[in-house]
């Protein structure tokens, strides 16, 4: 079943007189428990179509149904209740909140999703757990390594269960060890089901997908799922 | 978002930033305090003033013997005569005067007072029952003087605290034998001591029946006459008919003076009211500025944490939650400054009744309750802006921001 299905998506920036148009015409369709990996250049609108997917922005024109459901036309708050229940983001600066410990920065989808505490406690230990944190659950992110504060933000993206997983260059800000191991974790996510959309500047990375879009001034130039192979 | 975690996401946020959370909450402290120790100060002073004057009696009316005041020279009077008297008859008349519930007559003179070999100078004034009642002495032992007829010279004393301390020490001194002047009298009763007030100081008077007081001091004339009236409306009425009364037993001259204390109170209690209330809006000033400061403060909150907003909502945060989460933190801000500056304001005043233990520097409820809503009132509402703001930032700016 199509997770993602994107028509016709358009979106503009007024930059003063001159309209960039970052994305120019989409059509997408993404099945549930896919790996995408997104490419290309700088500027060609990647993180916008990241942004888009994850309901951060909405399109100029066209139409995005996310599991059947036109997402487009609902609103705001309607659309926190999606990013909440149904994606999670990572990104390449972490976006941790500092004065949060990583337990806490795992916790932090639950206590906005008003889960129990109780409830709370018992994922964020397993989730510390699972991506090997439960020596760091009191570290502010300051104290943390990069590779553990991606961790972190992985842990968090995970931890309301959403079965999409937006990367925004998860790997950027990270040398090539520690980036393996996420994306590692990532793949790990991936195989146990969740639909996994990656965007990187790494081919070695790109590689790894099972399936890749490039992107050039704002239109998808390739897609491995239309070429043989 | 649960309420429990809005609280304590806003209290870590506030203690995040130690530097401007302490200042905001110390210009909101300062407002508060600045009214409650303010308006402590003008109630403290509007009371003592009320009080003072209200010890001397309520609903007062007092007759001086002698026309003074405005009347200005007036030769007819300058011509026929001095002043007559007033009398213990011309008290008593008054009793007729409708307006009027109680009337005292006063003598005073001073006199030598002994007893068990010890002796010491006084003050003995000479009055009746009701003068107990109209100047509200109060009695720690034993009674007032008795209610008989005025011109009857029981020979009894009602004493001040302080002669019975310097005559009988630790004795008993109700029923003992007292000389004064020339006249051995019992004494019935003692004066709960007061401390020196705006009157005469009770605790070193000696009180003895008006006709026994004139006997003693050979005349027979009154230093005062009090009169209370049957109410605060009744005071002009007591006052009118007390002038016209003795006017006619005085073969028409009008040679006493009557003054109303209410009159000065009244006119002392609305210009200290008044006086709080200004002092309590200065006050209230200084409180708009800091809720104009805890505004600020939130503005630059919600500007240094535009990429943890951004990832709140993200992270599936509506509106609402933003919202409520810089509300939360702004009405912290304002609460704590609010409660520091009570107990700042208090303290103040604790200190300053210390310092003066005569002055009654209490805030009234009204500044306290005021000063304390004001407080997180204008938190609330300096807070809204930057709440909303934070709300409706756009989470992909937002995002980028970090
Ligand atoms: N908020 C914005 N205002 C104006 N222009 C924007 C905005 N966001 C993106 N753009 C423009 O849209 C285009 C696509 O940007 P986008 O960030 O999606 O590129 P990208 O592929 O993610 O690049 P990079 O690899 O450098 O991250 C760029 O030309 C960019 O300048
Ligand atoms: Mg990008």
């Amino acid at each position: 079943m199509a997770l993602i299905e994107l028509a016709g998506i358009e979106r503009r920036f007024q930059l003063g007189d001159t309209t960039v148009k970052a994305l120019a015409g989409i059509d997408l369709t993404i099945d549930a428990g896919e790996y995408v990996a997104v490419m290309g250049p700088s500027g060609s609108g990647k993180s916008t179509l990241l942004n888009l997917l994850g309901l951060l922005d909405r399109p100029d024109i066209g139409h995005y149904r996310l599991e059947g459901r036109d997402v487009t036309t609902l609103s705001a708050d309607e659309q926190a209740k999606v990013r909440s229940t149904r994606i999670g983001f990572v990104f390449q600066s972490f976006h941790l909140v500092p004065r949060l410990t990583a337990a806490e920065n795992i916790a932090l989808p639950m206590m906005l999703a008003g889960i129990a505490p109780a409830e709370r406690a018992r994922r964020v230990t397993a989730a510390l757990k699972d991506f090997g944190l439960d020596q760091r659950a009191d570290h502010k992110p300051d104290q943390l390594s990069g590779g553990q504060r991606q961790r972190v933000a992985i842990a968090r993206a995970t931890i309301m269960q959403p079965p999409l997983i937006l990367a925004d260059e998860p790997t950027g800000n990270l040398d090539r060890h520690t980036g393996e191991d996420v994306v590692n974790l990532l793949e790990a996510l991936n195989a146990r089901g969740v639909t996994l959309i990656v965007v990187t500047h790494d081919p070695g990375m790109g590689e790894r997908a099972r399936r890749r879009l490039v992107m050039e001034d704002g239109r998808l130039q390739s897609d491995s799922a239309g070429a043989p192979g | 978002m649960r309420p429990a975690d809005i609280l304590r996401f806003a209290r870590d946020a506030a203690a995040g930033y130690p530097l401007r959370t302490t200042l905001s909450v110390l210009a909101m402290a300062i407002g508060v305090a600045a009214v409650v120790l303010l308006t402590a100060l003008g109630d403290g002073a509007r009371r003592y003033v009320v009080g003072q004057f209200s010890s001397l009696g309520t609903n007062l009316v007092i007759v001086l013997p002698g026309r003074t005041g405005t009347g200005g020279f007036n030769p007819a009077t300058a011509i026929t005569s001095t002043p007559r008297d007033l009398t213990i008859a011309d008290a008593q008349a008054l009793l007729r005067a409708p307006a009027v519930r109680r009337v005292g007559p006063l003598a005073v003179g001073t006199s030598e007072i002994s007893a068990g070999g010890r002796l010491r100078e006084v003050m003995v004034a000479g009055a009746n029952r009701d003068f107990f009642a109209i100047r509200n002495f109060e009695l720690a032992q034993g009674e007032a003087l008795p209610d008989d007829d005025w011109q009857r010279a029981a020979p009894v004393a009602v004493i001040g605290a302080k002669v019975q301390e310097e005559l009988f020490g630790r004795e008993p001194a109700l029923g003992r034998l007292v000389r004064v002047g020339d006249r051995r009298l019992r004494v019935i009763g003692i004066l709960r001591p007061t401390g020196q007030g705006l009157g005469m100081n009770t605790d070193e008077l000696v009180i003895v029946p008006v006709a026994l007081a004139q006997a003693m001091f050979n005349s027979n004339t009154l230093f005062r006459i009090l009169v209370e009236a049957r109410s605060r409306e009744a005071i002009p009425a007591a006052s009118t008919q007390v002038l016209e009364l003795l006017k006619q037993r005085h073969r028409g001259e009008e040679d006493v003076t009557v003054i109303t204390q209410d009159a000065v109170l009244a006119t002392f209690d609305k210009l200290l009211g008044a006086l709080t209330l200004a002092v309590a809006g200065i006050a209230a000033i200084s409180l708009a500025v800091a809720g104009i400061l805890v505004m600020n403060v939130m503005l630059v909150a919600v500007t240094q944490r535009t990429g943890e907003i951004g990832l709140l909502k993200a992270l599936g945060a509506p509106a609402r939650t933003i919202r409520l989460a810089f509300l939360t933190e702004a009405a912290m801000l304002s609460a704590s400054g609010a409660l520091v500056g009570y107990g700042l304001g208090e303290a103040g005043a604790f200190a300053l009744r210390q310092l003066f233990p005569v002055f009654p520097a209490y805030p009234p409820d009204w500044a306290v309750i005021a000063g304390l809503l004001t407080a997180l009132s204008t938190g609330l509402l300096f807070g809204f802006l930057p709440a909303r703001r934070a709300a409706r930032l756009d989470p992909v700016q937002a995002l980028m921001k970090h």
